[in-house]
């Protein structure tokens, strides 16, 4: 009996398989995760993997056959459309679980549970920042409203219910590679992970708002030099109606407070909250031209939504079939339906509207207990919410959130986002708390044969306002803002504003028919880059944050252009010339004195003048243009800014721009640090001379070529180098019509010519699939970088036995 | 000859444990179990063990990555932080399950010592 050496070798055994079997810090279960037959290994596909299969379901209703072609984009054939819905889900599921399941975890601020508090609690501090702002709320008000409608409800418990039926019949060796990284399981499906998915996309897009920043700047300008650096207008506007349009008088009239152009002076009110903000530039394009306009005479309707460039991305591409409607387009892993698309008879696509639908208001509690709160003169009973938050390897976190009738007080003395120094309560008034439908508009929408159907599908829309484009093959081609927008005084919200009484609430909403909204106009064509959607003729009060010359740029490009074919619009999508730089470099280049240069300098100088405007990838010129009218932004306005108390906002580029092309004297220029009084030509030498040593340093490291500067790439979800791509040869960026940033851009590009067979193409920058260990999960990144389509194959029923149905899958019910 | 059983059977008993048994560690108990039933002295039964687990694994490893064409091997490797070598991967790999089945198969072999008569 060797009882000794037996049982340390025993207790090395099972010590080994505990350790291997456990998560130790950021590093998986080494064996579990290296397991050829269970980890990782297991999401190795083969390459040349066979997608056919034929399973059954007991949740579906009659037969359903998938056909996928060469790139993995299914085309969902189905008896009815609840099986569709199913179907979807299912798919979504198979190809995209992980992410589906994390970006419902984040809307839901659960994302601790599976990360950790994260370091300097930021993840922790994530999760209370959607647990504040309400997500969950407004996602559950969503449900029951969804659930209220039966075509909603069937379609999202049809869509559930795929989503578990992949869920459930997982084996763990196939759980996505996430998983098995992170060490956790997926938990089933429900209509609320659906809502909280689609706020999670209403907090991305409908919350552009600087109410802190502009509360904080308010308290230093007065209102006319608050005015110069946040006009709520631009000179080179050309709005999505086109100037000159009348328009009727408003059928809401609101009444601003007798107090609030004296609050301006008197309520002077600094914030110091750092705030999770989504990208300001959440962007997008659409345009449609008219038959008039193009080669074959059918409209062509163009759309690329610029968000976050993820893997897996935000967008699964496919086509849903039934005897009911037949529909192709982007859908987003997470809800039913396809979102920006085209059917039979139609094409839709949208653009954010930018409007500020998110006001905050300063709320007087009798005590730090919050239960009772000052309103309309009377003491009223704040209702508290209690939050639990699990966190991976610590106790259970508990946050005491109150509502108020604003609605949720997000901001207190417990939480301030990254700043404790806080110690007044905001409460968050937020359109996306009310209850709507949003998935309904693209349900209408999917199943659209002409402008009245377009009509009837748009009220369902309440938030995030979107500019919601459409073009059919009669030939109609139409464009509407549309969300439910509260009617604004002027510059109401735009600050944070007393919540003692119901003075500054909100007082009514626009309808429908008075949003900015043109069909069919003269001049043949439609478009919206996120810039204002009307001029100030219009008589409601706009607000939020637009972008100028993406739109500027594409309306002069689409008035000039006449027998416009599909590749026409190609160019047009991928266009990298920056008319900012038309605007801005002759002001530069008139206010500087080349004998104050240095040699180097000089050298910069030349690779500017001799640019051609255009931001390709292998432009010198671009580095240097843009570095050059940022530093003379810092020179024009740090030192009155700094005097704001952080965080504050930076000047609109076009504020600037339109200031100095307006006004050699603007006021800002001059630097109040200092006794001279500066000119356009001091500031404009001065900054050049700052911009000069990041250009020597990038050019030394060979980074100066667009591409390389800017250094564009698509990330992993979880931010991980190893499943990201990095280094895309690409151009564009901020103000280019090809919006691609460092990590943002055009994140689905669609174009779709509504003749009698549709002509379609699309691609976004990633794949199919969303295992890295898929060739299909990055298998678009290229062509998308390279500026190229696919073309899109709108598959129909007799197409069964085309070659380019690849693989067929076939779900039957049990 | 016993040795070449040994570690034939604990890789292929493995194999077909890892198809029924969802524990990705179950193959220490079949490399337990053949160390008791084919018995060798501790040396040769870790490394009995220790082989099966490593040759299958790096084998299954090999094969599923060249199906694969090192799509993730490669991502996996520079993930973990192995450099970005695929071979490095199949390697730690390998010895990872060599590892576990080795001391497994050792705690089998002194089990089997304790019948007196050897």
């Amino acid at each position: 009996m060797r009882i000794g050496p037996f049982l340390i070798s025993v207790v090395i055994t099972i010590g080994f398989v505990y350790g291997l079997n456990k998560k130790w810090g950021s590093v998986p279960p080494i064996g579990k995760f290296l397991s050829p037959q269970f980890g990782v290994w297991q999401n190795a596909e083969p390459a040349e993997n066979d997608f056919g299969a034929e399973l059954k379901f007991a949740g579906l209703k009659g037969k359903a056959e998938i056909y996928f072609d060469n790139r993995l984009v299914p085309h969902v054939f189905t008896e009815n459309d609840e099986d569709a819905y199913f179907v979807q889900g299912y798919l979504h599921a198979k190809f995209r679980l992980w992410q589906m399941e994390f970006q419902a975890k984040a809307a839901a601020g659960r994302l601790s549970e599976i990360l950790g508090a994260g370091k300097d609690t930021a993840i922790l501090n994530f999760d209370r920042n959607m647990r504040r702002l309400g997500m969950v709320y407004a996602a559950k008000r969503s449900v029951e409203e969804t659930e209220k409608d039966p075509e909603s409800k069937s379609a999202c418990d049809a869509y559930t219910a795929g989503v578990n039926a992949y869920i459930e019949n997982l084996k763990e060796s196939e759980l996505p590679l996430e998983y098995k990284l992170l060490d956790y399981k997926p938990e089933k499906w429900d209509n609320l992970k659906i809502a909280l998915f689609l706020k999670y996309m209403s907090l991305d897009l409908a919350g552009p708002e600087k109410d802190m920043e502009y509360t904080n700047a308010k308290s230093v300008f007065d209102a006319k030099d608050f005015d110069k650096l946040y006009p709520i207008t631009q000179d080179s506007l050309d709005p999505i109606v086109p100037k000159g349009t009348v328009f009727p008088e408003p059928s809401v009239k609101v009444v601003a407070p007798a107090n609030a152009d004296s609050i301006f002076s008197s309520w002077k009110n600094s914030t110091a909250i750092n705030e999770f903000k989504p990208d300001k530039d959440n962007g997008s394009n659409n345009w449609a031209v008219a038959g008039s306009k193009t080669q074959s005479g059918a409209p062509i309707l163009c759309n690329d939504p610029h968000l976050s460039l993820n893997l897996p991305s935000l967008w699964y591409e496919m086509q849903l079939h039934t005897p009911n409607f037949n529909s192709y387009g982007a859908s987003f892993p997470g809800a039913p339906c396809i979102i920006i698309g085209f059917n039979d008879s139609c094409a839709w696509g949208f653009t954010n509207a930018m409007r500020d639908v998110r006001d905050y208001y300063e709320i007087k509690f009798k005590d730090d207990s919050k239960q009772e709160y000052w309103f309309n003169n009377e003491w009223k009973r704040a209702e508290l919410h209690i939050d639990t938050f699990k966190v991976a390897g610590q106790k259970d976190f508990y946050d005491t959130v109150a509502y108020t009738i604003f609605g949720p007080v997000m901001y207190d003395k417990s939480y301030s986002g990254k700043r404790a120094t806080n110690d007044k309560y905001y409460a968050v008034r937020w359109k996306a708390h009310d209850p709507s439908n949003e998935m309904m508009i693209f349900y209408k929408l999917n199943r659209a044969k002409n402008l009245d159907d377009y009509k009837a599908a748009l009220p369902y829309l309440s938030c995030p306002g979107q500019n919601c484009l459409f073009a059919d093959k009669r030939g109609d081609i139409a464009i509407w803002q549309q969300a439910v927008f509260p009617a604004k005084w002027k510059r109401q919200g735009d600050f944070v504003m007393p919540g003692i009484d119901s003075s500054y609430m909100w007082q009514g909403y626009i309808p429908m028919e008075e949003n900015p909204h043109v069909i069919n106009p003269e001049r043949g064509f439609l478009s919206s880059a996120n810039q204002l959607p009307v001029d100030t003729t219009y008589p409601y009060y706009i607000g939020g944050h637009h972008d100028l010359y993406r739109g500027y740029l594409i309306n002069r490009y689409l008035r000039n252009m006449n027998g416009i074919t599909p590749a026409d619009m190609q160019k047009l999508q991928t266009e990298n010339y920056n008319v900012l730089a038309e605007f801005a470099l002759p002001i530069l280049l008139k206010n500087t004195d080349e004998s104050k240069l240095s040699s180097e300098e000089k050298k910069f100088l030349d690779i500017v003048k001799s640019w051609n405007k255009r931001n390709d990838p292998d432009e010198k010129g671009v580095a240097v243009f843009s570095n050059w009218l940022d530093s003379v932004e810092v020179e024009i306005y740090f030192d009155e800014l700094s005097k704001v108390a952080v965080p504050f906002d930076w000047p609109e580029r076009y504020t600037m721009v339109e200031a100095l092309l307006r006004d050699s004297a603007y006021s800002f220029i001059d630097n109040i640090n200092t006794p001279n009084l500066e000119t356009t030509s001091d500031v404009v030498i001065a900054a050049f001379k700052k911009a000069v040593p990041v250009l020597s340093k990038a050019e030394t490291e060979g980074k100066l070529e667009w591409s390389k500067y800017k250094d564009a790439g698509v990330r992993h979800l979880l931010r991980l180098p190893a499943l990201s791509r990095f280094h895309l040869f690409v151009g564009g960026g901020t103000n280019i019509i090809n919006a691609t940033k460092d990590f943002h851009g055009p994140s689905w590009r669609m174009i779709v010519q509504l003749t009698d067979k549709i002509e379609a193409y699309g691609v976004y920058p990633g794949g199919q699939s969303g295992n890295p260990g898929s060739k299909y999960y990055d298998s678009f990144v290229d062509q998308w970088a390279a500026g190229k389509y696919y073309s899109i194959w709108f598959m129909h029923a007799g197409d069964k036995l085309d070659k380019k149905a690849k693989w067929k899958m076939t779900l039957d019910k049990l | 000859m016993k040795f070449f059983n040994s570690v034939l059977l604990t890789a292929l008993l493995s194999f077909i444990a890892g198809i029924y048994f969802s524990y990705w560690w179950f193959f220490a108990v079949i490399a337990f179990l053949v160390a008791l039933l084919i018995h060798q002295r501790g040396f040769k039964a870790f490394s009995a063990g220790f082989l099966a687990l490593f040759f299958l694994w790096f084998v299954l490893a090999f094969w599923m990555d060249l199906a694969n064409a090192g799509v993730l091997s490669v991502k996996i490797a520079s993930l973990l932080p192995l450099g970005g070598s695929k071979w490095l991967l199949m390697i730690v790999t390998a010895f990872v399950g060599g590892l576990v089945a080795g001391f497994a198969a050792l705690s089998g072999s002194y089990l089997r010592s304790s019948n007196p008569k050897k």
